[in-house]
């Protein structure tokens, strides 16, 4: 098939390290203010799982393609271009943040920017991402839905009933399940009958492939292939990004349940300082290049807190507005 | 005015609405193949194709997501349950997805969805295929929720869903669907949030909704035999609820009887009960009475079955103990 031997471009590095030091820098403030009780609930760090939704949205054209995701969703918006102001103020639970205060740290939003969520029941998001191909593929927009969710959705019901339909229909939309290898506190071989995830979607005649969620060019490449695959041929497809999160499960989550040097291991492997090593080598970035981009992140994630901490909360007027349409 | 069925109705409203809309798709089990199980969807296939009229598998937590997705992205889909028992199945996606998206997104997103099917007992069928769940959607803020009880409310509040933007649960019957009525030729939707006066009497005011409205005619024609002018209201709309026509009558006639074929505790018609004895506290001579269903799991023997839910007996015999007759 032409699609499948079609040579995907070469992604933009500096694009995809500059997006990966903005979520970091954007979660390590995240995590200083909830230190600080700025934050209140429950806070989902995605640190050390950059690579999985930089490289994949890296693939799509968000003019016509979609992302759907879970509650661990602020890599996903800050890489789908969402203003990290408007997302730290959401966090605050400004007026000004980008679901206006209503959502939260599980709920970002941005229409426009076909960000459509944030959703907090574990696999709950699936069928509607679903749903959201359904329409592309009727409408004949030519997009593509990435739909994420971590292992822990996995052996929910709203998974293997959504890539059933979206087989049956040939929906054009790409379910990328992130194995960060602890639903909560329980590792996913305890819970799994399959250690290898990636041959749950062949129940339905869907092709997967595990990928290494470490390496962000792996991760582009192995998206783009397959957002190509649904987009050209209306093949779904399903990918296990293994991948690891340095943090607890939330901010209250001590990780007792893994070894330090597990966590250490990963470190290592961490896919900002992996790819920052690559475009050294092949000089496509300066050592200087890089602290300016690090730099810059920094200031982009000071400047969210400024903004957040100076916002106005949403009037108590406005509890009652956003229920209907 | 051709008198046509309660089924037709239906019919009639999803395939105008499909005719005047483009974005009006339906989905559910045995809708188009099998022209649907209790065959309101008849002839929709051979009309508008199977881009329109979709056959699902037995998926109802799936296929709900996927409609409430749709409808996130642009569609207008109508989401036939076979029944309403099986729309425990995709509870998750009613409560946590279609009403609380918009709420959640700050209002960004809207999600005109319909979700209809046979509520309420039937005959013979079982716990588990006879029982009235309004209540459980009727709980939630960002749905909308109408029972219309004769074709012409079933075609004209349909209509009205459909073009709503907001999601919208339509409570049919089983056996409601041969009920005939008459239906006007001419295009009319029948708005939210109006009830209506089946039969107007000075002495007590009862109200239903759905099925139980025929045997509350019949209590309120068994009353009339005594010389008791029963004034009988059709709610129509549970969410909104048409509040005032209710406090209206009671202020006329002093006295209050809410039916509904749900179980008491919690229920449609307990909430109704409440609101009529604080608001018209003063107009009260009598405690509001509710003549609910029973507080069992449906039977299967008929004669147990019509003893678990309101009759005419038990209907006009709380009439005449509010009337102290």
């Amino acid at each position: 098939m032409a699609t499948r031997a079609r040579k995907t471009p070469s992604p933009d590095y500096r694009s995809l390290l500059e997006t990966m030091l903005l979520i970091r820098r954007f979660e390590e403030r995240a995590s200083q203010a909830y230190g600080l009780r700025k934050i209140g609930g429950f806070l989902h760090l995605y640190i050390g799982q950059e690579a999985v939704a930089t490289g994949a949205i890296a693939t799509l054209d968000l003019a016509k393609d979609y992302v759907v995701t879970a509650y661990r969703d602020h890599g996903h918006a800050v890489a789908c271009g969402l203003d990290t102001s408007s997302l730290m103020a959401e966090l605050f639970g400004k007026a000004t943040g980008c679901s206006r205060g209503k959502g939260g740290s599980m709920h970002f939003f941005n229409a426009e920017k076909h960000m459509l969520g944030g959703n907090g029941i574990v696999g709950s998001q699936i069928p509607v991402a679903t749903g959201v191909a359904l329409k592309i593929k009727y409408k004949k927009e030519g997009g593509v839905v990435l739909c994420f969710f971590g292992d822990g959705a996995i052996h929910q019901g709203s998974f293997h009933e959504s890539l059933n339909m979206a087989r049956i229909w040939n929906l054009p939309i790409v379910y990328i399940c992130e194995n960060n290898q602890y639903g909560m506190g329980t590792d996913y071989r305890r819970v799994s009958a399959v250690a290898d995830f990636s041959v749950m979607g062949g129940s339905y005649g869907i092709p997967g492939k595990q990928v290494n969620g470490m390496d962000v060019l792996e991760v582009y490449h192995e998206v783009d292939a397959a957002v190509s695959l649904a987009r050209a041929e209306g093949m779904p497809g399903f990918l296990e990004i293994r991948t690891y999160r340095y943090r607890g499960h939330s901010m209250s989550d001590p990780a007792k349940y893994r070894t330090k040097d597990e966590v250490a291991s990963y470190k290592e492997q961490d896919p900002i300082l992996l790819l920052k090593d690559t475009a050294l080598r092949e000089k496509r970035i300066t050592d200087e290049e890089y602290t300016a981009m690090d730099a810059q992140a920094k200031k982009q994630a000071e400047d969210a807190v400024q903004f957040a901490e100076s916002s106005p909360d949403p009037s108590v007027d406005s509890l009652y507005e956003d229920v209907l349409a | 005015m051709p008198e046509i069925t309660y089924r037709e109705a239906v019919r009639q409203a999803m395939d105008e609405e499909m005719a005047r809309d483009g974005n009006v798709v339906l989905l559910g089990e045995e809708v188009a193949q099998y022209d649907g199980a209790y065959k309101v969807s008849q002839g929709l296939l051979a009309k508008y194709g199977p881009e329109r009229v979709i056959d699902t598998p037995i998926s109802e937590e799936g296929f709900t997501g996927i409609g409430i997705g749709a409808a996130v992205a642009g569609l207008r889909p109508i989401v036939e349950w076979m029944t309403f028992n099986f729309s425990l199945m995709a509870i998750d996606q009613i409560y946590n997805n279609a009403a609380k998206t918009r709420y959640m997104s700050g209002g960004q997103i809207s999600i005109p969805v319909v979700f209809r099917g046979p509520n309420g007992p039937a005959e013979y069928l079982g716990s588990q295929h006879s029982q009235a769940l309004q209540a459980i959607y009727t709980h939630v803020p960002g749905l909308k929720v109408v029972a219309p009880s004769t074709p012409y409310d079933a075609k004209g509040l349909l209509k009205t869903a459909i073009r709503d933007d907001n999601p919208v649960i339509v409570l049919e019957g089983e056996l409601m669907y041969a009920w005939k009525g008459e239906v006007p030729d001419e295009e009319y939707t029948v708005p939210f949030g109006q009830g209506t006066i089946r039969r107007g009497g000075g002495d007590i005011t009862l109200v239903g909704f759905s099925k139980p409205m025929r045997t509350i005619v019949q209590a309120a024609e068994a009353l009339a035999r005594d010389g008791i002018d029963a004034e009988v209201l059709d709610l129509r709309s549970l969410r909104p609820l048409d509040e005032e026509l209710v406090y209206g009558s009671v202020r006329k006639t002093n006295r209050c009887i809410v039916v509904d074929e749900a179980w008491p505790a919690a229920s449609v018609g307990s909430y109704i009960a409440w609101l009529v004895s604080r608001n018209c506290f003063d107009h009260l001579d009598a405690p509001v009475e509710l003549v609910s269903g029973e507080d069992v799991p449906m039977p299967y023997n008929h004669q147990l079955e019509l003893a678990a839910q309101p009759s005419v007996d038990t209907i006009a015999g709380a009439a005449r103990r509010a009337l102290y007759k």
